[in-house]
């Protein structure tokens, strides 16, 4: 599910003060700790598992309020069913 | 209390409130500029007169009785502070900030609404406290926290630098937002300094090689306040939507009064020279122009920039994108070069009448304050920040 692949590259890349598994998807991330370095770490580390480049319009800072935020960008840049 | 009760306070928003700051900034804070600087001392007289001339409250909404300027008008009055005396420039500045962050991420809370009719009212004067000792300029970090006590909040900040914080009204100081929070889960939290509420005890003082005026001492700052005091925005949003672009762009105009200043010396230099020796072009005269290059294109910057934050003010979408975060450190980054290399420009055309501190074409002290544009959040920080970013964004600058 891509919720789950979120999750698990969040608590890679995140360097979160809280463990991931304690976050609901719709969290915040950045109240979880999240940076503004460590949140490019985690764009580049989602493009590179979804295989999509995040467009400028998606470069802020909403896109990766939470699991559910970035779930819902890498559906809209990614090919129906690919994702899903 | 609208401008349109107030005939007086509506006349004079826009180019009259720029105007009137001119009339300050050579009438009061010039004379002064050099004592401030030599005593290390806080700009007073010309603190006063701008509140005199009710410019404190110059960002604040007309609705409260503020003179609705846009930021580009305070960057303006900035620019001619900044031409006059640097520490009152930046004393403003740093004021004006706090001033933009109240209006746009306070709520509408009763204190908020009374406070910002008492920045109008009282003109008060407010200071910042966001560095720490441990995490330094990371102002995005936080260790001291909030702690409730019962409707009050309590908290304890070893700041290393609040700049003239035992002469502000209030302060306005960054905290975890409680005990348990991630040292990026940040609140900002009014901190009114009467000594009910408020004790700053000092740890450092503040005899610096330029912006003396500043008077950037270290403190402990212990305050107990009515949870009330909490802005409602969190401070990720505080600094994205307004601290940071608001910072860079009014620094930038001051540091661009600073250089006007210093190439208008240098121009009355290679003038004076030339009267001297009529149809001998002064050795200094193409440098001058050199000088003066270098200069519209610091003044091209800070203002293509004030524009086009004031064009994008209210869309917060766009202020935290990635393209305008980058384009705020870029502007910072590069008007703080400038700032040097243009002082530099004019010292070296002004030479030993430059170097010395007491000629009319005296640059020195122009020099000491343009060096901490570069250093007071570092331009290597900015410029790290701004790799981390390009790492993911695509679009050209």
């Amino acid at each position: 599910m891509l919720s789950e692949r979120i999750r698990a590259i969040v608590g890679e890349h995140g360097r979160l003060a809280v463990a991931v598994s304690e976050l609901n998807d719709d969290a915040s991330l950045y109240q979880a700790g999240l940076t503004s370095h460590a949140s490019v770490n985690l764009m580049l580390a989602i493009e590179e598992a979804f295989g999509i480049e995040f467009p400028e319009r998606l470069l802020r800072r909403r896109t990766f309020e939470s699991i559910s935020s970035i779930a819902a960008a890498v559906r809209e840049l990614t090919p129906l069913g690919f994702a899903a | 209390m609208t401008a349109a009760t107030v005939p007086h306070l509506a006349a004079r928003t826009g180019p009259d409130a720029v105007a009137l700051a001119g009339q300050v900034a050579r009438a009061v804070a010039a004379p002064a500029a050099s004592h401030v600087d030599r005593n290390s001392r806080f700009p007073s007289e010309a603190i006063a007169a701008l509140r005199e001339a009710r410019l404190m409250s110059a960002l604040v909404p007309v609705r409260y009785g503020g003179l609705g300027c846009s930021i580009v008008q305070v960057a303006e009055i900035c620019d001619v502070l900044g031409q006059h005396c640097t520490n009152t420039a930046m004393v403003y500045a740093m004021h004006q900030i706090q001033v933009a962050v109240l209006a746009r991420h306070a709520g509408s809370s009763p204190f908020f609404e009374r406070l910002m009719r008492d920045l109008v009212e009282r003109q008060l004067l407010l200071a910042s406290a966001t560095s720490e000792v441990e995490v330094g300029g990371d102002v995005r970090r936080s260790i001291c926290a909030v702690e409730r006590r019962g409707d009050d909040v309590q908290l304890r900040k070893q700041a290393p630098v609040i700049s003239y914080g035992e002469h502000a009204d209030a302060i306005l100081v960054t905290a975890r937002r409680h005990p348990d929070a991630a040292a990026s889960d940040q609140v900002l939290v009014v901190a009114p300094t009467d000594a009910s509420r408020t004790t700053l005890t000092r740890t450092s003082g503040w005899d610096a090689l330029g912006l003396r005026g500043t008077c950037s001492s270290g403190y402990v700052l212990e305050t107990r306040v009515p949870a009330s005091h909490i802005l409602a925005d969190a401070y990720d949003d505080i600094s994205a939507h307004t601290m940071l672009p608001v910072s860079h762009v009014l620094w930038s105009s001051l540091w661009l009064g600073l250089a006007t200043d210093a190439v208008s010396r240098a121009r009355a230099f290679v003038r004076d020279a030339a009267k001297r020796k009529p149809g001998t072009m002064p050795p200094g005269a193409v440098r001058l122009a050199e000088a003066v290059g270098v200069l519209q294109t610091m003044r091209a910057a800070v203002t293509h920039a004030a524009n086009a934050f004031d064009a994008i003010y209210e869309d917060r979408d766009a202020l935290s994108s990635m393209g305008f975060a980058l384009r705020m450190n870029g502007l910072k980054v590069q008007s703080a070069t400038l700032a040097v290399q243009i002082v530099s420009q004019a010292l070296s055309i002004c030479g030993i009448a430059g170097y010395k501190t007491d000629t009319k074409y005296s640059v020195e002290r122009h020099l000491r304050d343009a060096y901490s544009a570069g250093i007071q959040i570092n331009n290597d920080r900015v410029l790290g920040a701004s790799a981390t970013m390009l790492l993911v964004h695509r679009e050209d600058a």
